[in-house]
């Protein structure tokens, strides 16, 4: 016990915590703890321009390296300012602890100066909030709130501390070991379902493996396990976005992301599989499409560590709450006990070839040297020059992330940090600051789009303060290009509103940050423009212009089904019913 | 375009979670932001240093509703246990209600004599008015206040429904 002010409090239990890097924003409420940060040795604190920024960098700081992430802001606008990034960190099961300072105890309620009632909005945004009355509880909310974040399906968490508890000193200890009265997730399967499961996975003819982010959470262990859990059985995989990396994309019986934009192979698979292995997935509706036609001939066995994850959407055949890692262990072992043996999948295989062979990421491009860049083009370029420099590569969201998502392989977990279940415009590029500062030598790229990008723009000068080498690239069709490729599906191209209008020039944009500012306008520059772009030491823009209308094939269509997808843009007959219209 | 709904279950449903600022707003806000409904909600601390609240919930939906229901309350920090009493065999549902009924006259005595068949104990008098209470399951102070309306009622006052499992295990 050691009796120190609130703010030191802070200080002392994220040091406690092993926390090495917070990122925030100061202001009136948050001002004792940022003196108590003042020039600290062991926690480096990044100054973003933006709050919202703070949180999607303290997102990627924890995609990235498994660890939570730590937001610092003040009260009122800096606690309304990160609530975006909080929710996206809900919807996507990112651990993250964000403090908020607040008007002191005494003024609470009475419409104070930047007052906002932070615990009362960010209720349903985090796994967890507190707001701390007394300075004597601070230190153990502070821990407390790291185990929840960290724990079970991890989540954001906010603290929210009035100023006056910041001041006020109390007692601080550092807990051993924290055993929380209510909260305590399940971990280890039950072995009754672990058995029937190998059962229902030993006998199938059609199976696959369905995974997706829970397995990425799970830690790089699971990835592992998840892999040799797939050799055992011989069953071919699919990812949610989330997912991707779980499960290297070189490998044979790898068929690619699934769902709205993913590919023909693993759709086809879903629908026609007699067993889906699900693995910390959620059968999201970008997943599902059409539920009343999703897999309509399978048994599902839905692992998940969160409960509410199962039956939710689908009924489960069997339920298994758990952590991904310790599940796939459990099934390992069951398998290797019960002397299992791979079914012969061959003609299974068979017909996923079959499928393969519409080679559905296929796009019609012109190879002539001045031609225009098509953007599928442009991100296998970028996945070709950097295979085997392990990049680390965020996105924005809109037709680029899906993009990124369907021609950028990924052969190892947290190398691949997107905003999925929110769909957040402005989440890349703050997320590629918040990776490259806790990977600070390894080559982190933000594929954006040029819309997309200017949404936490102001970034640009954070990079520069901390001298981080983030890569921008920007494949820039000048359009809201997933707006407008719905507006050609649904409302017979009427652009309303979907141009990027008066965009900025991103060279001289680079320039007035002290960047370094490429632009690709043709073909045969592509190659060159990538090269310079690594080669460049330092944070660089690439504007990449690409051809503007190309659309994301293939698609799932709003209310269609896995067998109905539109492979080209020819299939597309630009009405839709109000069933569809209605759907997101 | 149509929406289509589905056959809706009446359920009771006994929460205890931590007595803490905020677990109500919680709690309910987990209701409307998923668009379950609440027809009746009662809360009380029961421990004797007032660390634990029990909450029960009357609520309706489809049973993969209800399943989901009681999987999103569970997971919820503050949330130590959530039971589906229908689950959990016979159970005993009781509500207390305040029905103030006005008048004077045959009105006055009919009021009277109904009260005493529904054992309604009368809390409040004067020479024009009566204020009785009545505890019951639900369908019992429904048809009370049914009758009453025909007596003079002119305010209600209900606590929504407490409920426990029979026989001797505890929640």
């Amino acid at each position: 016990m050691t009796e120190m002010s609130g703010a030191d409090m802070v200080v002392q239990a994220l040091v406690d915590l092993g926390v090495d890097t917070v990122f925030g924003y100061p202001g009136g409420a948050v001002l004792p703890i940022y003196d108590a940060l003042f020039n600290h040795p062991s926690i480096k604190h990044v100054l973003v321009r933006h709050e919202q920024a703070a949180t999607h960098a303290a997102e990627g700081y924890a995609r990235s390296t498994g660890k939570p992430g730590v937001v610092l802001v003040t009260s009122g606008p800096g606690a309304t300012n990160a609530v975006t990034g909080i929710t996206d960190a809900l919807l996507d099961s990112i651990p993250m602890v964000v403090l908020t300072g607040q008007v002191p105890t005494t003024l609470i309620g009475t419409d104070a100066f930047q007052e906002c009632d932070t615990v009362g909005i960010t209720r349903h945004c985090t796994k967890h909030n507190y707001l701390v009355m007394s300075p004597e509880n601070l230190g153990a909310i502070m821990h407390e709130a790291f185990h929840i974040a960290t724990h079970g399906r991890p989540g954001p968490v906010v603290i929210d501390i009035p100023k006056n508890v910041q001041v006020a000193t109390g007692n601080y200890a550092r807990p051993n070991m924290i055993e929380h009265v209510s909260y305590r997730p399940q971990y280890d399967p039950d072995p009754t379902d672990i058995a029937d499961a190998i059962e229902l996975i030993a006998n199938a003819t059609r199976p696959i493996f369905y995974t997706g982010g829970g397995v990425i959470n799970a830690g790089p262990q699971a990835s592992a396990a998840l892999r040799e859990f797939v050799a055992m059985t011989g069953a071919p995989i699919t990812s949610t976005l989330m997912g991707l990396g779980a499960y290297p994309s070189t490998d044979d019986k790898w068929l690619g992301m699934l769902g709205m934009h993913g590919t023909y192979e693993s759709n086809m698979a879903m629908n026609k599989s007699d067993l889906i292995i699900c693995v910390g997935a959620r059968f999201d509706d970008r997943v599902t499409g059409r539920l009343d036609a999703f897999a309509p001939h399978s048994k599902k066995i839905h692992i998940d560590i969160d409960r509410s994850s199962i039956n939710k959407i689908v009924p489960a055949d069997i339920a298994i709450v758990g952590d991904a890692g310790r599940c796939l262990d459990a099934l390992i072992a069951k398998w290797n006990s019960d002397g299992r043996k791979a079914k012969d999948l061959s003609e299974w295989m068979r017909r996923i070839d079959g499928w393969r062979a519409a080679r559905c990421l296929d796009f019609p491009e012109s190879k002539a040297a001045d031609a225009e860049i098509m953007p599928q083009r442009a991100v296998r370029a970028l996945y070709d020059a950097t295979r085997g420099m392990d990049p680390i590569v965020t996105t924005e969201v809109g037709q680029h992330q899906m993009w990124a998502a369907q021609h950028f392989g990924f052969d190892e977990p947290n190398r691949w940090l997107t905003s999925g279940g929110l769909g957040t415009m402005g989440y890349g590029f703050p997320s590629a600051v918040g990776a490259q500062v806790a990977n600070p030598d390894r080559l982190v790229i933000c594929i954006a789009g040029e819309a997309s990008v200017q949404m936490n723009i102001q970034e640009m000068s954070t990079v520069s303060q901390y001298r981080l080498p983030v890569k921008l690239f920007i494949l820039n069709n000048e359009w809201m290009g997933m707006v407008r490729q719905w507006q050609e599906l649904t409302y017979e191209s009427r652009y309303s509103n979907s141009y990027s209008d008066s965009l900025p020039d991103f060279v001289k944009l680079a320039d007035a940050y002290g960047w370094t500012g490429l632009r690709i306008d043709t073909l045969d520059e592509l190659d060159a423009g990538i090269a310079k772009m690594i080669a460049t030491p330092g944070p660089v823009i690439v504007d990449c212009r690409v051809a503007k209308l190309a659309n994301c094939f293939p698609m799932i269509p709003s209310g269609a089904a896995h067998t109905d997808m539109i492979l080209q843009s020819s299939e597309v007959s630009g009405t839709m019913d109000d069933e569809a219209k209605a759907l997101v | 375009m149509k929406i289509t709904l589905q056959a809706a279950e009446r359920h009771v449903l006994a929460i205890t979670v931590t007595n803490e600022a905020g677990v109500l707003a919680k709690i309910t806000g987990l209701f409307t932001a998923r668009g379950y409904n609440i027809e009746s909600l009662t809360v009380a601390d029961i421990t004797s240093d007032h660390a634990v609240s029990r909450i029960t919930i009357v609520t309706n939906g489809p049973p993969p509703v209800i399943d989901q229901i009681i999987a999103q309350l569970d997971r919820l920090v503050p949330v130590h246990k959530v039971v589906d009493l229908a689950d959990q065999g016979p159970h005993v549902e009781r509500e207390i209600a305040l029905v103030k009924v006005a008048g004077t006259g045959e009105k006055r005595i009919e009021a009277l004599r109904l009260a005493d068949v529904f054992r309604a104990k009368v809390v409040d008098t004067t020479l024009e008015s009566f204020v009785f209470e009545i505890t019951g399951n639900s369908d019992k102070v429904d048809r009370f206040i049914a009758l009453m309306r025909e007596c003079g009622l002119v305010e209600v006052g209900r606590t929504g429904v407490v409920a426990i499992a029979r026989g001797a295990s505890a929640l």
